[in-house]
């Protein structure tokens, strides 16, 4: 292996979460979609393919089944393809692809609504607590069976009263006189894949000698156990078609060698898969949001009105624009954090680590960003459908129209896998918690930005002409901004800066959206430098207009949590300092959006 | 049995056409190539032959590197190995051409190929080979069933259904429903990196044709709707403007 190449690999797993706030990334440290080599590509373009013959034929069946047989079955013919074994490792029975790759199967599958769910929910937080806690045995025992479809998964943490709280649920697990089994008893919802799974991860807490745990404890139940009982399918806004069930276990006898890991751990897996549920659940949204876009793509080319297409009117390319701006940011963003895991995770095999034991240390450290993911894939999958209806005018509206279902469906991305609010809130408590923790210097820089707003303002002129020098340095403004209110944000509230949950929320806008910003602009800088600056003038566009945006809203959070805390004098500094620190060049962005979407409008598709 | 599936490199169905080089040439900027849609149902029945009679499928394609990603794609789905025969098609005579040596050399029993490309649509290649290698050839085959020698077609003809009978070695051109598309699985997209892709040299072909120019089809009208009680309207413009009576 060449030096550099060996370098940029100890630069890229030397990754740190959260450090992007301080730290500035090279173009050629992060890795781009345009990266994935033809046997992804070909493995994504599989997952396209099924969906198109197997499961869009049949939305309107799958969301008024019955019975849960349907998307049973469907479920065994991705399991046949070999699409609910991606992530698993060759030795059970998998195909061992790295988390990049999982990440761009999860996308792939993204857009087939109650079925993507169904087959998320499994391969993701079904199988993943067996792969990365299971004993050999467990693992033997179960995930050949997951990754083949035979057996399916359901996920059982949430319960009528504990939700977004995870760990105050009430279902208990006793010890049997024997010693060989945990007598189960609780109730359990909105539990995915419940009419038809085979195997459940359930939380519950150990009771003992009349005293609970203080943490849960996750136990593999098999559906054979006994005891085990449900209600008929929920009604939900969306997601018809996947099967939602209250399951109820009743002195459900399970074996003592299924409980998973140890006891009392069973917060930590629930987080922790959690985690890697966020990050691919952007994904699977940005899967979504791309065939949405299309839709709507499509049926503006085709609506006339006034003579002509709505594609030619002004109003309708600035929404398409939105749109696709909105996406390509994802995109960036994603596969940005993706990468950085498969990073992580060989820096820490490397070290010694066992694959399990890498893998979630690798997410752990990355969690800000997995969370930051979640809250921007769902948010931008919201927009297009909304927009998407909007596109579609009297017929969006329209039970009969396809946005109809993306719009219902769309929904609940903002709610499971931890609300979007519960995952405002994480950003900034983990990126606070490890500044405290002396892992992260934010204090350091933070304190510089306290003096900078006391100094006078640069005045600029001073950026040499390379690509993108003044975008850059908009990012290290925006971080600035963000390090500045949330410095003085601590400094006012100390500990009880938790219970200001207005201004974490505001927080949390302006660090995500940097993150954001800076991953759009480093993949079209590392884009130009693959396919040079003619191929890279639309793309240069979507970055602008990002840049813009985030700029917009930082500068606007900013001021949302300033004003929520600060007074007279440090007040004025603040908003002066915010000001300097949201100052962008004016350029028409109304230009550059007309040339994204007419690049859309003449490919009748999303194709960036 | 020796299976040989010819396959083609084409722009796939929703791509926007256009053209360079003063309209001779197709402009592949931006467009997604896939596997023929009716060499993909060939592919897809010559795979289930393959399994049945427990022989050996090729797959071979006559054009250059850039559709190597879809060659790829039919190992995934099934061919044991790939012959591409590195040449920029001139014309059906050309790649006819290509493909007859390969068949002279190899022996194959059976050459699928779909009943004609998506892009020229000639649809006359497999004709063309069949007489180069002196046997039979029947298109489009809408059904086949193989046992022993003996081959059992069926084609749609003008009005009705034909079934016949005929003896290997055959060459057909296949189209739906001869059996379903099939999507490469996990495991043979795993495996198609480790299958031989054998590039070859054109033989010399005179060239036949050349293009002069492409053009588009001109764009649809806005349509008119005329009242079910004046059909005499509906006779006249389809007489002077139509021009279709």
């Amino acid at each position: 292996m060449a030096v550099a190449e060996a370098n940029k690999i100890f630069e890229r797993s030397s990754i740190r979460g959260g450090e992007f706030l301080i730290k500035e990334t090279q173009a050629s440290q992060i890795f781009i979609p345009e990266e994935f080599n033809e046997e992804q590509q070909m493995i994504a373009a599989t997952c396209r393919e099924f969906l198109a013959k197997e499961i869009w034929p049949r939305l309107d069946e799958i969301d008024h089944a019955k019975s849960p047989e349907l998307i049973a079955s469907l479920m065994d013919k991705a399991g046949e393809l070999g699409l609910l074994g991606t992530a698993v490792p060759e030795e059970y029975g998998g195909f061992g692809m790295n988390f990049n790759t999982s990440m761009l199967v999860a996308e792939a599958t993204g857009a087939g609504n109650s079925f993507s769910v169904a087959l998320s929910a499994h391969t993701g937080i079904g199988t993943l607590p067996i792969l990365y806690y299971g004993n050999e045995e467990q693992k033997s025992k179960y995930l050949p069976k997951l990754a083949s479809g035979e057996w399916k998964a359901a996920y059982c943490l949430t319960e009528p009263d504990s939700g977004s709280d995870a760990n105050s649920a009430k279902t208990k697990a006793r010890l049997s006189g024997d010693g060989l089994h945990y007598i189960v008893n609780g109730q359990k919802m909105w539990i995915t894949n419940g009419g038809f799974a085979d195997v459940f991860i359930v939380f519950a807490k150990v009771e003992e000698n009349g005293q609970t745990d203080k943490n849960l404890t996750a136990f593999i139940i098999d559906k054979t156990s006994g005891g085990i009982t449900m209600n008929e399918p929920e009604h939900k806004m969306g997601i018809k078609g996947s099967d939602t069930r209250q399951i109820f276990f009743n002195d459900c006898e399970v074996p003592v060698e299924n409980m998973l890991s140890e006891r009392g751990n069973g917060f930590k897996i629930a987080v922790n898969i959690l985690n890697i549920g966020r990050i691919k659940l952007a994904a699977a949204a940005l899967g979504g949001a791309k065939k949405v876009a299309e839709q709507a793509i499509n049926y503006a080319n085709e609506r006339k009105q006034f003579g002509t297409s709505i594609a030619n009117f002004g109003a309708i390319k600035h929404k398409i624009a939105e749109m696709a701006v909105g996406m390509y940011a994802t995109e960036s963003a994603a596969y940005r954090v993706g990468q950085n895991i498969d990073d992580l995770i060989t820096a820490f095999q490397a070290k010694g680590m066992s694959d399990s034991e890498a893998k979630l240390k690798a997410l752990e450290e990355l969690a800000i960003e997995c969370a930051i993911m979640k809250v921007h894939g769902s948010e931008v999958l919201d927009f297009v459908v909304d927009e998407g209806v909007q596109i579609y005018g009297g017929m969006g509206f329209s039970a009969d129209a396809p946005m109809d279902r993306a719009y219902r469906d769309s929904r609940i991305n903002r709610i499971f896998e931890g609300t979007n609010e519960i995952n405002r809130m994480l950003v900034v408590d983990m990126l606070l918690k490890r500044a405290m923790k002396g892992q992260l210097d934010l204090m350091g820089p933070a304190a510089a930005v306290g003096k900078e707003i006391m100094s006078i303002p640069d005045f600029g002129a001073d950026e040499e002409e390379t690509l993108f020098a003044k975008e850059k340095k908009v990012i290290r403004n925006l971080k600035k901004a963000v390090l500045m209110v949330a410095g003085a944000a601590v400094q006012k509230f100390m500990m009880k800066l938790s219970e200001e949950q207005e201004i974490i929320m505001s927080l949390a806008d302006m660090v995500i959206e940097i993150y954001v910003a800076e991953s759009v602009l480093l993949r079209v800088e590392k884009r130009i430098g693959l396919l040079g600056e003619e191929r890279n003038a639309l793309q240069k566009d979507l970055a602008l207009v990002y840049l813009n945006r985030s700029v917009e809203k930082v500068n606007s959070a900013g001021r949302a949590a300033i004003t929520s805390f600060a007074e007279s004098d440090e007040l004025n500094v603040m908003l002066m300092g915010l000001k300097r620190f949201t100052k962008i060049e004016p350029s028409n962005l109304k230009n550059a959006r007309r040339r994204i979407a007419d690049e859309l409008i003449a490919k009748n598709n999303y194709t960036f | 049995m020796k299976i040989l599936v010819c396959i083609t490199n084409v722009p796939d169905t929703t791509s926007k056409i256009t053209f360079t080089d003063n309209d001779t040439k197709l402009n592949k900027n931006g467009v997604q190539f896939i596997i023929g849609p009716y060499d993909d149902y060939a592919l897809a029945r010559g795979v289930e032959l393959k399994e049945q009679t427990g022989g050996t499928l090729t797959v071979l394609h006559v054009g250059e590197a850039d559709a190597e990603p879809q060659i790829r794609k039919a190992l995934a789905i099934g061919a044991d190995d790939a012959i591409r025969v590195n040449a920029e098609p001139m014309d059906s005579y050309f790649t006819a051409v290509q493909i007859a040596d390969i068949a002279r050399q190899e022996n194959y029993d059976l050459i699928l190929m779909g009943r004609e490309s998506i892009d020229y649509n000639s649809g006359v290649v497999h004709g063309l080979v069949a007489e180069m290698l002196g046997i039979s050839s029947y298109s489009p085959v809408m059904k086949l069933d193989i046992s022993g020698n003996t081959v059992t077609i069926a084609r749609e003809i003008d009005g009705g259904k034909e079934i016949l009978t005929a003896n290997l070695p055959l060459v057909l051109g296949c189209q739906e429903p001869i059996a379903e598309w099939k999507i490469p699985n996990m495991r043979g997209i795993m495996t198609a990196r480790t299958k031989p892709l054998k590039v070859v040299e054109p033989v010399s072909v005179i060239e036949m044709t050349e293009p002069q120019h492409y053009s588009l089809p001109a764009p649809k009208g806005a349509c008119k709707m005329i009242p079910a009680s004046e059909a005499g309207t509906l006779i006249r413009l389809l007489q002077t403007e139509a021009k279709v009576l």
